[in-house]
């Protein structure tokens, strides 16, 4: 439980004169959830794909799941799972055919596809659904249904990227519920949300302004000392100060 | 492998799923060949032509002169028997050959009656039919200065023989021409917005952090594409052969080899295209601007290369489906073999593997 799959160490990314993250440092251990909190343009979508291997990182060093992320992009891909902001299924597949596509994309083998399907199916409340387009699904199944798929490899580490915007707050926790069981199994969870009501969720949460890490604690310790009632005052008071303005 | 099968069948999904696009794909090639059935006129200049002078006399001299002096002609080659006419038309760039009778000039002068026969490469319909109707009124000038002369009228009568496609049938020319443009629309609009597509539904960021090799995405984008094109040259050989009456004389298996060489280069030209851009929109219309404009101009079916200026002949150069509409014109129309085409094959070849090792090179597995 105590190995740390993510380490960031001085982790920078700058695009021409601007510094998207600065200096970011922290360590993730095995079956964490660690929330990844901070305004619009904070550096959290970089930070984030710097991890994936979507970013060359422009200085310091990380390891993810053990790999370096300058080096070893392709080792990391393959231990990780990913879902971004945007919502990133086929609509025009049905929610088999996605679960079976991205399934095998990560090299799962047909019989462990289908072995795993079935209770997924049932879990997710969609086996009548299954052979339905995913267009013709609400948004919140979709969400779950894209987590799920995210997760459906058993990656040591799973990226979520503002997972559950515009979800109403029954399917969020729904939502959260996944994830929950998700870090039972042992994955570790990166999480970005703007909501403060999911930071609450979180084992730990880090919470940047600016490009840097200003603040990482459990909910309960980052509350006491920055002597609020709610996540919402801790992160109001530390991103009051932030000069860059939201995209 | 495994990866590789599934994302093809992915593609399928999506094209089967979007019937009206599929309708398109499958008909369009029909309703084009159709509406090129209705060709285009054009004028030539500076054609080489090729010289039998079998009588050697004044008046072929004279005539030989004045089609050379003609802006319409260049007598590029002299020939010296009736074997080697059609080795000039297979070989050199000749469009019309000029035979005189022996005597020519004593039949004209004690007959008043001669013979000539233009016989031109009517591969190419409108441009013999053009090329013989100069050559004749060259002729008929030269028979009426004659007669200013004398009091009985000295009769030349060209005889034209049409080679390769005696009917003048527009389609042994727009068929190819149909063929190039179909194909480079399909494989290349199709395979590059297929890929853009990944990029604006947002699908492509989650298959980058996958651990599927690029490589095997290029390749699984272009084979349903490459698929589909060659059922689109099946269906305008079949459209062809049935409705047009075009033959195939040449071997159809060079015919299909080279049309998936062609594919090919289409296919590295839309991987192309989707490496530079990341909206559907813009794919398209670079797709239609880029490749779709340069066929119909510089492809050589619709506007002669001859009579184009000399800078844009050398821009024709760079155009794929200018090569590939002469191999298939050679090839299917003129029945030639892999022999006579390999030259252009090549150039194709060369063509696809630039655009192909471009494509790949190019393409981005990083974000930025």
């Amino acid at each position: 439980m105590n190995e740390p799959v993510i380490i960031a160490n001085k982790l920078t990314k700058r695009f021409g004169d601007f510094t998207a993250t600065n200096e970011i440092s922290f360590e993730v251990k095995k079956g964490e959830i660690f929330g990844f909190l901070g305004a619009n343009g904070a550096g959290k979508t970089t930070a984030i794909r710097m991890f994936c291997g979507l970013l060359l990182p422009s200085s310091g060093s990380a390891t993810v799941a053990g790999f370096d992320v300058f080096k070893q992009t392709e080792l990391i891909k393959q231990n990780i799972g990913y879902m971004s902001q945007k919502f990133s299924l086929y609509e025009d597949l049905t929610v088999k055919e996605n679960i079976r596509f991205y399934a095998g994309i990560y090299g799962m083998s047909r019989r462990l596809i289908k072995e795993k399907t079935g209770p997924l199916l049932k879990q997710l409340n969609l086996l009548s659904e299954a052979n339905m387009l995913v267009k013709s699904l609400p948004l919140g199944w979709k969400q779950k249904l894209a987590f799920s798929v995210a997760v459906f490899h058993e990656p040591k580490v799973v990226f979520l990227d503002e997972p559950t915007g515009g979800v109403d707050p029954i399917t969020r926790r729904e939502f959260w519920n996944l994830i929950f069981q998700a870090a039972e199994r042992g994955i570790t969870v990166f999480v970005t949300t703007h909501y403060m009501d999911e930071a609450e969720y979180c084992n730990r949460v880090s919470i940047m302004v600016d490009g840097k890490i200003e603040a990482l604690d459990t909910p309960r310790k980052l509350k006491q000392s920055f002597n609020a009632l709610s996540m919402d005052e801790v992160f109001l008071q530390l991103a009051r100060g932030a000069k860059r303005a939201g995209d | 492998m495994k990866q590789f099968i599934i994302f093809v069948q992915k593609e399928f999904y999506h094209i089967f799923r979007d019937r009206k696009s599929l309708l398109i794909i499958i008909f369009m090639p029909i309703v084009q060949i159709i509406l090129f059935g209705f060709a285009l006129t054009n004028e030539i200049k500076d054609s080489d032509i090729a010289i039998l002078d079998n009588a050697k006399d004044g008046a072929s001299g004279e005539i030989i002169r004045r089609l050379d002096a003609s802006r319409y002609f260049n007598a590029a080659r002299y020939l010296h028997t009736q074997g080697e006419i059609e080795t000039a038309f297979k070989t050199g760039k000749i469009r019309l050959v000029v035979v005189f009778q022996p005597g020519f000039r004593a039949a004209l002068l004690h007959n008043n009656h001669a013979q000539l026969q233009l016989i031109a490469d009517a591969t190419d319909p409108n441009t013999a039919t053009t090329i013989t109707n100069y050559a004749a009124s060259i002729v008929r000038d030269y028979q009426s200065d004659l007669n200013l002369l004398v009091q009985t009228p000295y009769l030349i009568t060209p005889q034209i023989r049409m080679l390769y496609n005696p009917q003048l049938k527009g389609a042994y020319n727009f068929v190819p021409g149909v063929m190039a443009m179909i194909l480079i629309l399909i494989s290349a609009m199709m395979t590059s917005v297929a890929i853009v597509r990944e990029k604006e539904i947002n699908t492509m960021e989650v298959l980058l952090v996958s651990p599927l090799k690029p490589f095997l995405f290029i390749l699984s984008k272009a084979i349903p594409y490459m698929f589909l094109s060659l059922v689109n040259v099946t269906t305008i050989l079949i459209v062809s052969v049935s409705l047009l009456e075009v033959p195939i004389k040449g071997s159809l298996l060079l015919l299909m080899a080279e049309a998936l060489l062609f594919i090919t280069t289409s296919v590295s030209l839309g991987l192309l295209i989707s490496n530079v851009t990341n909206s559907q929109q813009t794919a398209l219309m670079i797709s239609l601007m880029g490749l779709l404009l340069p066929t119909l101009l510089l492809g050589g079916f619709m506007f002669p290369i001859e009579s184009m200026p000399r800078p844009l002949q050398v821009v024709s150069n760079l155009v794929p489906s200018k090569w590939f509409f002469i191999i298939v014109k050679n090839v299917m129309i003129k029945g030639l073999g892999f022999k006579m085409v390999w030259k252009e094959t090549l150039i194709l070849f060369g063509m696809a593997l630039f655009f192909l090792a471009v494509s790949i090179t190019k393409f981005k597995t990083r974000l930025a």
